[in-house]
């Protein structure tokens, strides 16, 4: 502790948990989005990673409410969010908006998409994977071209509904934090767009991460032309991320309200590691030299030639340190928020307990089971191209 | 001004509750006299049927900041009245010490929510002016906590005072976040939100709050906030009025008299 802090504030309310959070559905909404380059916006390079983005999406977006449900001070009455909600609490509209997202946006399209091939699957399986995947398809075996035509026309409207919900579900998450004017790290009408973008370029490093990964181990060779494009993509994205961020910094300095003397205090003393190294230095500004120089993003091919196994190598790379940066950004916003008075006159501490409900072995469990639900998706309904099940004969419908 | 408010100022606390007590008295006494309330009826339902109309009563709190004294007998009242666990930090009501110095630094500390005593101050010699400060819930008329619940478990009552239900508060600390006075805690035990209820239980059985009717000096006084013949209406026609962060627009309904500007 240092300074004064008012003697309710020595309890940090949102911990560990609640930075895991907006990490989660950050991830949900930027692999999304992903997704719907290939479908909405025909950016055919990116198509090996069109299945997958969308069960990484799913995987996480189950997890994303478990964090927030393992904090509540009484999860049993969580429900009570559905059933009497206060309309002016932006917190109330959470149990909503994921609903939409997971029911009307994901689940739907995953549905259409795979629709047809969980028919073939189950027709030429055989064993429980076949009674799986027969009862995934509800029913609706018509095969018909009309019927198929159905699929993807209606996938693709989803699509289009989707964008603006993922856009609404991360950016709805910074407006939780953004809209308390009582702290000032947070109040920002910034908040929003600065989650969103941020979301979409932790969404498109998990996924391209996750492709990497998923494609050595099953010894197939790497799509470089999709490699390029993601990573394309991730500087743009990441270009975006960090002039809004550097213009609410450079805003916040400018402006020298009466919480810049504190705040200031609070980066150099208490957030220097995870605000200047991690998230700027490491997370922002490696990232966006790598993939200036070797990327596509600024001039075809590149500035600098490299082989593609180089390349590669340095995508990943860029990769994981973006995943580094935006949960050090969750980290900052969530818990920076809370390691300064609201008298303005002192900093507090945040100390990680190891085991505990909210604590580091935890948070690590909840980071983990996203990729054993991803294990389990993609047992069920594999996206990989080889896995597609044969062209049917032509079929009558029903 | 001031002088006159301290000349002026509110009746002691007994006198206040003998004022109260006859008029209670005079409230249940009268209609009984004049046989428009059958005694029975009172003693079935004594406090449901009339006796408190909620609608009658917009309730605030002032704080003479000159006439506090540190004592901190206001914090161990209201721990000891409203179940506030003993440990620190956790108050509904605490004292802070400002202490400004001659080259215009300021110190504040506020040990153990002002029970433990204060610290004797180090080289007297440069300090400007220093001076004690009760802060509370401001039950504000635009409460950011009423409106960040997600449930609607904290509510502003139809009296002006600012509750949680215990039953119905779910533990997300919301509340906690967007109180601009830190004036919210989560209770231990509980594991709800917990705050000043300006001793609702009292307000409605006619009595005051705990940490007014032990104040030794009067530095709290409570009443009625708008045109009414109470100590706090006196209070607030006498005194230049201070809110907390009134920039933010929550409209406190705590008013500070002789409040400096440092006071955050």
């Amino acid at each position: 502790m240092q300074g004064y802090i008012y003697p309710n504030e020595f309890e940090l309310q949102w911990s560990l948990l609640v930075v895991l959070y907006p990490y989660l559905t950050g991830l949900v909404a930027g692999a999304f989005i992903l997704a719907s380059l290939e479908r909405v916006f025909n950016v055919k390079e990116v198509q090996p990673t069109y299945r997958l983005a969308l069960l990484t999406a799913l995987a996480f977006l189950i997890v994303a409410p478990l964090p927030l449900l393992a904090h509540l001070g009484h999860p049993e009455r969580s429900y009570e969010i559905f059933m009497t909600p206060n309309r002016q609490s932006a917190m109330a509209m959470f149990g909503f908006v994921y609903a939409w997202y997971l029911m009307v946006v994901l689940l739907l399209e995953i549905w259409f998409d795979y629709r047809r091939d969980l028919v073939l699957w189950a027709r030429a399986g055989h064993g429980w994977m076949r009674w799986v995947r027969y009862a995934l398809t509800l029913g609706a075996t018509d095969l018909s071209p009309k019927a198929l035509r159905f699929d993807d026309s209606v996938g693709r409207w989803i699509t289009v509904i989707g964008i603006p919900s993922a856009f609404l579900l991360h950016g709805y998450v910074g407006f939780i934090f953004g809209s308390i004017k009582a702290n000032p790290w947070w109040s920002s009408v910034l908040m929003p767009v600065v989650f969103l973008f941020s979301a979409i370029v932790s969404g498109i490093a998990l996924v391209l991460v996750i492709y990497m990964v998923t494609t050595l181990v099953r010894w197939k060779p790497l799509d470089m032309a999709c490699l390029d494009k993601l990573a394309q993509f991730l500087f743009y994205a990441l270009v975006v991320d960090f002039s809004l961020e550097a213009l609410d910094f450079i805003h916040r300095l400018y402006e020298a309200e009466e919480s810049i003397g504190i705040l200031s205090l609070m980066i150099e003393n208490r957030l220097f590691i995870s605000l200047i190294v991690l998230q700027v230095l490491m997370g922002t500004l490696i990232p966006l030299v790598a993939l200036a120089l070797v990327s596509p993003g600024l001039r075809r091919g590149g500035f600098v030639r490299t082989p593609p196994e180089l390349r590669q190598l340095i995508y990943l790379a860029v990769a994981v340190l973006i995943q580094i940066g935006i949960f050090s950004i969750r980290w900052n916003v969530v818990i920076g928020g809370q390691l300064f008075s609201k008298s303005l006159r002192g900093l507090t501490v945040y100390k990680v307990e190891l085991f505990g409900v909210e604590g580091l072995a935890m948070t690590i469990g909840l980071l983990i089971l996203p990729f054993v639900i991803l294990w389990g998706l993609v047992k069920i309904v594999p996206p990989w191209e080889e896995s597609a099940p044969a062209e049917p004969g032509v079929e009558a419908a029903g | 001004m001031a002088e006159m408010t301290r000349e002026d100022g509110p009746p002691s606390a007994s006198g206040r509750r003998a004022f109260l007590g006859d008029l209670a008295a005079a409230c249940v006494g009268t209609p009984l006299l004049l046989g428009a309330v059958k005694l029975t009826d009172l003693l079935a339902a004594p406090a449901a049927q009339g006796a408190y109309d909620a609608a009658e009563h917009w309730y605030g709190m002032g704080v003479d900041v000159e006439r506090c004294i540190g004592c901190a007998r206001c914090v161990v009242a209201c721990k000891t009245e409203n179940d506030v666990p003993e440990e620190p930090h956790f108050f509904n009501t605490w004292i802070e010490r400002y202490l400004i110095r001659n080259d215009g630094e300021v110190e504040v500390q506020s040990p153990n929510g002002g029970i433990d005593g204060f610290a004797p101050l180090e080289d007297p010699g440069s300090v400007r002016r220093t001076f004690f400060v009760p802060k509370l819930c401001n039950h504000c008329e635009n409460p950011p906590c009423v409106q960040v619940c997600p449930v609607g478990a904290t509510f502003i009552t139809e009296d002006g005072v600012i509750l949680v239900d215990e039953g119905y508060c779910i533990g997300c600390r919301y509340c906690v976040q967007a109180c601009p006075y830190g004036a919210r805690y989560i209770h231990p035990e509980k594991h709800v939100a917990g705050k000043c209820t300006f001793c609702y239980h009292r307000l409605r059985g006619g009595r005051l709050p705990a940490c007014v009717e032990v104040c030794p000096t009067g530095a709290r006084i409570f009443g009625e906030v708008e045109g009414r013949p109470t100590p706090l209406s006196r209070f607030m026609r006498f005194n230049d009025l201070q809110i907390l962060k009134p920039n933010l627009n929550t409209k406190p309904k705590v008013y500070y008299s002789n409040l400096d500007y440092e006071v955050s």
